[in-house]
């Protein structure tokens, strides 16, 4: 059975997603922060990632693009602000589209403790009408068109 | 409102833990402002200014007439919040599931990667 997954929307800027995982946190660390694991996991169901850029370090820039099956491509990008192996990671988001409204600074923070590792996951808008404005986006539209095959997807993960 | 300022305006009331505690007691059934108040160690003008927030993000409406006022839900604002945040979870539990599965292998020894006889299966 997958782990509960919690999200949050504390203040009025922000949400948190908050998820358990079984492995160190180094591991996880690492399915972060290396393009050819992040982009085995990364993403919509049935979507492919067709670029994947990581240039890891503080400064660095990294680039995520994913294709859905009848064509339609949502693509981000953003700088690296503060790495923090295996504890942290902060970057810049932006998508191509600007649907969220000047970006977003997204903060992961992994924990370890007797081998689960906790990911939070901060997401912070520029303003409450950005945070509100995500919602009537293509991201939104775009996950409605990806998941429609993924009650199924899930329910075989979970059976097998 | 457009829909994006309807949807600001529902995560701000939601933010405060007062307000989503009077909207749960609302979710039971409509109430006056004072049997609203009753629960909370604050003053009934808290308690209003509380609802004039969620009145304008148009969860909870007031009866005009009548001395009570009763304060009652509306539901489909709420919905179209709880949809979004919906669809996000449901992003990062498809990515979060591939995640379990990648650092479920890259935990794994290679040599059980091969297919293995069962103990009980005597050799070919």
């Amino acid at each position: 059975m997958p782990k509960p997954l919690t999200i949050t929307t504390p203040g009025d800027r922000q949400i948190v997603v908050t998820r358990d995982f079984d492995a160190p946190r180094d591991l996880v660390f690492l399915c972060y922060s290396r393009p050819e694991l992040l982009r085995r996991w990364y993403g919509m169901p049935d979507w492919t990632t067709h670029i994947c850029e990581i240039d890891f370090r503080v400064g660095g820039k990294w680039r995520l693009g994913q294709r859905s099956p009848d064509g339609y491509e949502l693509a981000s990008q953003g700088l690296y602000t503060a790495i923090v192996p295996p504890e942290r990671i902060e970057q810049t988001e932006y998508y191509d589209d600007n649907w969220t409204q000047g970006g977003t600074v997204n903060v992961l923070t992994l924990t370890e403790a007797n081998g689960v590792t906790t990911a939070t996951m901060t997401i912070t808008f520029t303003t409450p009408e950005a945070r509100a404005a995500a919602a009537a986006s293509p991201m939104a539209t775009g996950m409605e068109i990806g998941f429609k095959r993924l009650d199924a997807l899930l329910a075989e993960e979970q059976a097998s | 409102m457009n829909p994006s300022e309807q949807l600001d305006a529902t995560f701000i009331a939601l933010a405060d833990p007062t307000r989503r505690a009077i909207l749960a007691r609302l979710m039971e059934g409509e109430a006056s402002v004072n049997e609203l108040a009753s629960p909370f160690e604050i003053s009934q003008p808290a308690i209003s200014k509380h609802l004039k927030i969620l009145e304008r993000a148009g969860l909870v409406s007031r009866s005009a007439s009548g001395t009570r006022r009763p304060v009652k839900i509306e539901a489909a604002p709420m919905k179209q919040a709880v949809d979004w945040l919906e669809k996000y979870r449901k992003f990062w539990e498809a990515s979060f599931g591939r995640l379990d599965a990648l650092l479920a292998t890259l935990q794994t020894p290679i040599n059980i990667d091969k297919p293995s006889k069962k103990k009980d299966e005597p050799d070919a």
